[in-house]
């Protein structure tokens, strides 16, 4: 249920997002290809931007429902914990936005057509899977540091956060030169998830715990 | 094709009075008066009261005890244990009422992308008889508008009808109404959408095959429904009836009127269920007098025990597991007892065993289910399938539907637990929904499609 109400934030930031793109596009000059892009850039980067604040906006909204359900509850702590709230919220953000991008492509995919046929890569749909698969992660990391982050009110790490997002958005720019867009991008999720590791208490010795299966 | 929707009279009337979502039987509130009682025995389980029928009453006498007798810790404490449990069961039930949503939703789908006859335009049902082929978008407005109107108008009258019937006690007409229409569902409707499944995928099958597999389906699916059978064989039948009835209406409600005539259902919905005076309102209130169940074929119940799932409301039946279940009993506080309950209650005031026999462990348990009507199972199907349908064969408008109208869901539940009466399940969902496909199709699409082709990420 928590993996839909995050869902559900996603969704309507990205109507927000379109349709201020939507609104720009119609009022400006249709023809002129290079405005066309421009104005792309733009939506895209408003739309990030909207991202992260309905992050936050649900950051809130979790915060104070913790609240309530602390004070219901019978030992004063909240049945959830709000790493694992974190976590949810990352991971659905990261499930319906990569959802979204990916399934007409692996719709279009099961059907007649040869990739490229217009002199485009012929890598389009092994790209786009690892990128989905990238965002996806990188959602659920930017999710865990974010929550954290603003528990512990480190605004640096928002900042680093949102702009990482921004970078990451921006690489994807470069996309028909995937070495320029693709390794960057897996580079930002391993540091990135590193870090989302760190944050929320992990650290070298406990995965050698696990892995070593000690008790 | 419009001649034999004639006789679809039958399988209108699945779709009038199904659009009503309430708790079973009575809200998980305790009795205070027992609750105080039983926490003195240091209780916890107290809390699992049921009534029925009289269940406003227990809370207005409960005040009255509260304000002489107990320490105001204990007070709250229970109070807090009693939200507690009903935020915790509330978020049961919607996770109990989102699979089978979702399932429903699934077939409608998958069957709407795959097999090309639902989509395809072979006539109106007789309920909607304006076409919409017209050349003017205003003369197309106007005649979806009207469709709409008979539609409602039909749908009105059905349901007004059914409520006086059950007002009238005149069960066997009911009965007889109610399987004439699960039959026409389970073995027409199932026996043509077999035949378009299995020309999509040019299966070859014989007659005799498709006559066994149709014949056993549906009369698993008639004894199920009407009479007793495991819940979840139950609830899959009604799952797929549901499904049935949707694709049936998405075929053949033009594009336009689909859409009115959701929005104006929403619209029905809440009146017929709020209103004092609604029919379904009436229904309800009516089976909750009588301590009946409604029923099983119209309604989705999330938990029920078998003894409730026979159609006919027989009170010798009631009297029988009632009789079951005060003689296996030592002394369990939990009765699901007629109107009398207080005095029953006071009565049995040992512990509750901690690990009770499993039978009536589960009626325990069961009897806390939610029940959805159907008709909200089949508009939520409408809503996803023609949004599958139509938008441009676009996967992101479906999901953006499907999350949009569960959403509705979840928020139409919280309002249950916390009014604790029967709600209208249809419009937050429908307004959720429709909302989210027309921004996602008209502003959404545009722009993701711009961005994929680019290969670009947000």
């Amino acid at each position: 249920v928590p993996l839909l109400r995050r869902a559900f934030f996603w969704l309507v930031s990205l109507l927000l997002a379109s349709l201020i793109w939507f609104v720009s596009v119609h009022l400006s000059d249709r023809e002129n290809a290079r405005l066309q892009y421009g104005l792309l850039v733009f939506g895209a980067a408003v739309s990030v931007l909207l991202q992260e604040a309905f992050r936050f906006a649900y950051f809130k909204l979790l915060k104070k429902a913790d609240e309530g359900l602390a004070t219901i509850s019978e030992d004063g702590r909240s049945p959830i914990s709000l790493r694992q709230m974190a976590y949810v919220s990352g991971l659905s953000f990261g499930i319906i936005s990569g959802v979204f991008s990916v399934i007409n492509i692996l719709a279009d995919s099961i059907g007649p057509g040869v990739v490229g046929i217009h002199g485009d890569s012929p890598y389009y749909f092994i790209t786009s899977a690892f990128l989905t698969m990238a965002l996806v992660l990188l959602h659920t990391f930017w999710g865990v540091i974010f929550f954290d982050a603003c528990e512990r009110r480190r605004y640096w790490c928002l900042a680093l956060v949102v702009a990482s997002h921004l970078l990451t958005s921006g690489l994807t720019f470069l996309n028909p030169r995937y070495e320029a867009s693709l390794l960057p991008i897996f580079l930002i999720t391993l540091c990135t998830g590193l870090w989302a590791f760190s944050t929320a208490g992990g650290s070298f010795r406990s995965v050698r715990k696990c892995l070593s299966c000690k008790r | 094709m419009i001649t034999f929707m004639n006789n679809s009279d039958s399988e209108e009337e699945p779709c009038n009075e199904r659009t009503s979502l309430m708790s079973a039987e009575s809200p998980p509130v305790p009795s205070y008066q027992d609750g105080l009682q039983a926490s003195e025995a240091g209780e916890p389980q107290a809390h699992r009261k049921r009534r029925t029928g009289s269940s406003r009453s227990p809370n207005n006498i409960a005040d009255g005890d509260m304000s002489d007798s107990r320490v105001p810790v204990r007070e709250s404490a229970l109070e807090n244990e009693e939200e507690e449990l009903t935020l915790k069961y509330g978020a049961k039930h919607v996770i109990m009422l989102f699979v089978p949503v979702t399932l429903c939703m699934i077939v409608v789908v998958a069957t709407i992308k795959s097999v090309r006859f639902y989509t395809e335009k072979n006539g109106q049902l007789i309920y909607t008889p304006f076409s919409e082929d017209t050349p003017s978008v205003g003369q197309r407005l106007l005649n979806s508008v009207l469709n709409t109107i008979i539609m409602i108008s039909v749908i009105v009258v059905m349901t007004v009808f059914l409520v006086l019937l059950y007002k009238y006690r005149c069960y066997k007409f009911i009965h007889g109404w109610l399987i004439l229409s699960s039959l026409m569902l389970l073995f027409l409707f199932t026996y043509i959408y077999l035949g378009e499944v299995l020309k999509t995928y040019n299966v070859a099958m014989d007659y005799p095959t498709l006559f066994l597999v149709i014949w056993n389906f549906g009369a698993v699916g008639m004894i199920c429904i009407h009479w007793k059978g495991p819940l979840q064989l139950q609830q899959a039948y009604l799952i797929m009836i549901s499904a049935l009835m949707a694709l049936v209406f998405i075929k053949y409600l033009p594009e336009w009127s689909a859409w009115v005539i959701l929005g104006a259902i929403s619209i029905y919905d809440l009146m017929a269920v709020l209103c004092p005076k609604g029919p379904l309102r009436m229904l309800v209130e009516t089976a909750q007098e009588r301590n009946e169940p409604i029923f099983p074929a119209l309604i989705y119940s999330s938990a029920m025990i078998w003894t409730v799932g026979m159609a006919k409301p027989d009170t010798a039946a009631r009297g029988q597991s009632q009789q079951m279940r005060d003689e296996a009993e030592d002394g369990r506080e939990n009765h699901r007892s007629p109107s009398h309950a207080e005095s029953q209650m006071s009565e049995t005031r040992s512990p509750v065993p901690t690990h009770p026999t499993t039978s009536f462990e589960e009626l325990q348990e069961e009897e806390r289910g939610v029940k959805l009507g159907l008709g909200d199972f089949i508009f939520y199907s409408v809503l996803v399938g023609k949004a599958a349908a139509t938008a441009s064969g676009d996967w992101n408008t479906t999901l953006a539907c499907f999350v949009a109208i569960l959403i509705g869901l979840c928020l139409t539940l919280l309002l249950l637990a916390v009014f604790k009466k029967a709600l209208p399940a249809l419009p937050i969902s429908i307004t959720f929904g429709l909302i989210f496909y027309f921004s996602t199709d008209n502003i959404v699409r545009p722009f993701m499609d711009t961005l994929a082709s680019h290969q670009l990420y947000i």
